[in-house]
């Protein structure tokens, strides 16, 4: 059966992954959350310590961390630290326990590379089935609220005016955030989710006249990334998540050369 | 009955009491202006009564199914989000071309419908931002400062756009305003704010009422006899005007 071959595998999990990173993508960038998306992702190693240590799903244990952390870091911002001095002490925090905390299970032997650079080569159907389980979450939440979402990211008072709570939109994209994160861990690993949902994203602005041209654009980008990056790992004998991340920056690279060259439309 | 009322409203913001006890009530179709210095909280009183604040005293009740459009006080687009006009229009739900076409004419911003929203100018924005409340179809239309920004004769013809909206749509008005001047030509009811309601009336009872001049100083007098005179296209007034503006 196709399933079979782990590089079919391979290519679905990433495209899941990037289907649903695309356009949760474009809401990190207008809101300005990238350290947001990197803490949450760094959590996530905790998770995995987490669940090793209590032997349950690393999917459960990366996605209760990166909500607690998304959580914590929404519950604190406004409340004297800039945030990006918050998200800095919280992310890279995060990471160190997680690290350290990975450093005390015995017994095990912990692979950390693959989480911390992805190992999607190994993929199973199993992680298949979660993988496209979030993705089809994480679409379905941000495109039921797409207007919602769109309102309270312009202006929270304008949105409450119109009847949209910004505090719920803010909590739906959380969600999605740490749902997105806790599929993506093992497509590019910790380290590289952001880059999953930034690097699409920036590559399509340029190209797009409305935020729904540019969420189509962005998914659209992280699909070329994906099967261009597995391609170039197969031939070159790279590892698959950072060649699947380099992709992507090149491709970002052209995007906004080509548009510094050609004349603006907008 | 009527649209919006506050009985004695306390608004603290962190552990600074912003409003305190406020009394006001907006009635259907009517013109209302809020004044006052920095700091007094005017922009925390429309907030609040948008519903984006709790007040932490007193109460707040609207009338069921009240329509409120709403002009903020700056609104910025981030670069990194591409928003034509009509999009924006649509936000947070879907206009047809014919309808944000309308709203556009009437706001004045006319043939703006394909522009991106980073690409207009001021008075463009913010007749744009005026065309958006009015889609909601509003029955209190809320303005914050709506012509921050703009030169005097931007401003001048913002509220006169204003005006020819009221009076086609029938909507109360809220705005807040710094362009004391301009601002009570068009007011059926001025509020003095300071922290609490100072004084209220007509712009006539206001402009002489002790508490208005203790907060603006008697300078502002000048301003208001100069909107005053500023119907009667005379020399007069233009010497007026610039002597007061002078002051």
């Amino acid at each position: 059966m196709m399933l079979d071959d782990f590089l079919v595998r391979a290519v679905l999990a990433g495209l899941g992954v990037a289907l649903a990173a695309g356009p949760l993508g474009c809401f990190v960038v207008w809101r300005r959350m990238a350290y947001f998306g990197d803490a949450t992702a760094h959590a996530a190693i905790l998770g995995v310590a987490l669940s090793l240590a209590l032997s349950t799903s690393i999917f459960a244990g990366v996605l209760v961390v990166s909500l607690l952390m998304a959580v914590t870091v929404s519950a604190l911002s406004g409340r004297g630290y800039a945030m990006d001095t918050l998200l800095g002490v919280m992310s890279h925090s995060a990471l160190a326990f997680g690290l350290v905390a990975v450093s005390f299970l015995s017994g095990v032997r912990v692979d950390l590379m693959a989480y911390l650079f992805g190992d999607i080569l190994a993929v199973t159907r199993g992680d298949l089935a979660v993988i496209w389980g979030g993705a089809v979450l994480v679409l379905l939440l941000v495109g039921l609220r797409w207007s919602a979402l769109l309102t309270s990211t312009l202006n929270p008072d304008l949105a409450r005016a119109s009847g949209v709570n910004p505090g719920r939109e803010q909590t739906v994209l959380t969600v999605a955030l740490a749902v997105t994160v806790a599929v993506a861990i093992k497509v590019v690993g910790v380290l590289l989710v952001a880059a999953m949902l930034i690097v699409p994203a920036a590559t399509a602005r340029p190209f797009s006249r409305t935020p729904e041209m540019m969420a189509a654009v962005a998914g659209g980008v992280g699909v070329v990334s994906v099967l261009g990056g597995l391609r170039a790992a197969f031939v070159l004998d790279t590892p698959a998540g950072p060649t699947i991340v380099c992709v992507a920056a090149v491709l970002f690279t052209a995007a906004s050369t080509a548009s510094m060259l050609l004349p603006s439309r907008s | 009955m009527s649209l919006v009322s506050l009985k004695d409203v306390s608004v603290s913001l962190g552990a600074q009491r912003v409003l305190d006890h406020v009394d006001l009530s907006i009635e259907p179709g009517e013109i209302v202006t809020v004044v006052g210095p920095n700091g007094s909280g005017k922009s925390t009183l429309l907030r609040t009564i948008i519903g984006a604040l709790k007040p932490r005293g007193g109460q707040v009740s609207r009338q069921s199914g009240l329509r409120i459009g709403y002009v903020p006080q700056r609104l910025h687009v981030d670069p990194t989000l591409p928003l034509t006009v009509h999009r924006f229009l649509g936000l947070p739900r879907r206009v047809s071309r014919a309808a944000a076409r309308e709203a556009l004419d009437r706001a004045g911003a006319g043939g703006l419908d394909g522009r991106q929203m980073a690409g207009l100018s001021g008075g463009q924005f913010q007749r744009v931002l005026l065309a958006r409340a009015l889609l909601e179809k509003p029955d209190l239309l809320i303005l914050d400062e709506a012509t921050q920004g703009l030169d005097q004769p931007g401003a001048a013809s913002f509220y006169r756009q204003l005006e020819g909206v009221r009076a086609q749509m029938g909507c109360a008005v809220l705005m807040v305003s710094h362009d004391l001047h301009v601002v009570m030509s068009a007011s059926d009811r001025v509020i003095c704010l300071n922290g609490h309601v100072c004084c209220e009336g007509t712009p006539d009872v206001v402009a002489s009422a002790p508490e208005y001049r203790a907060l603006f100083g008697s300078g502002t007098q000048g301003a208001l006899a100069l909107y005053r005179h500023s119907h009667s296209h005379s020399h007069d007034s233009c010497g007026s005007h610039h002597a007061s503006a002078a002051e």
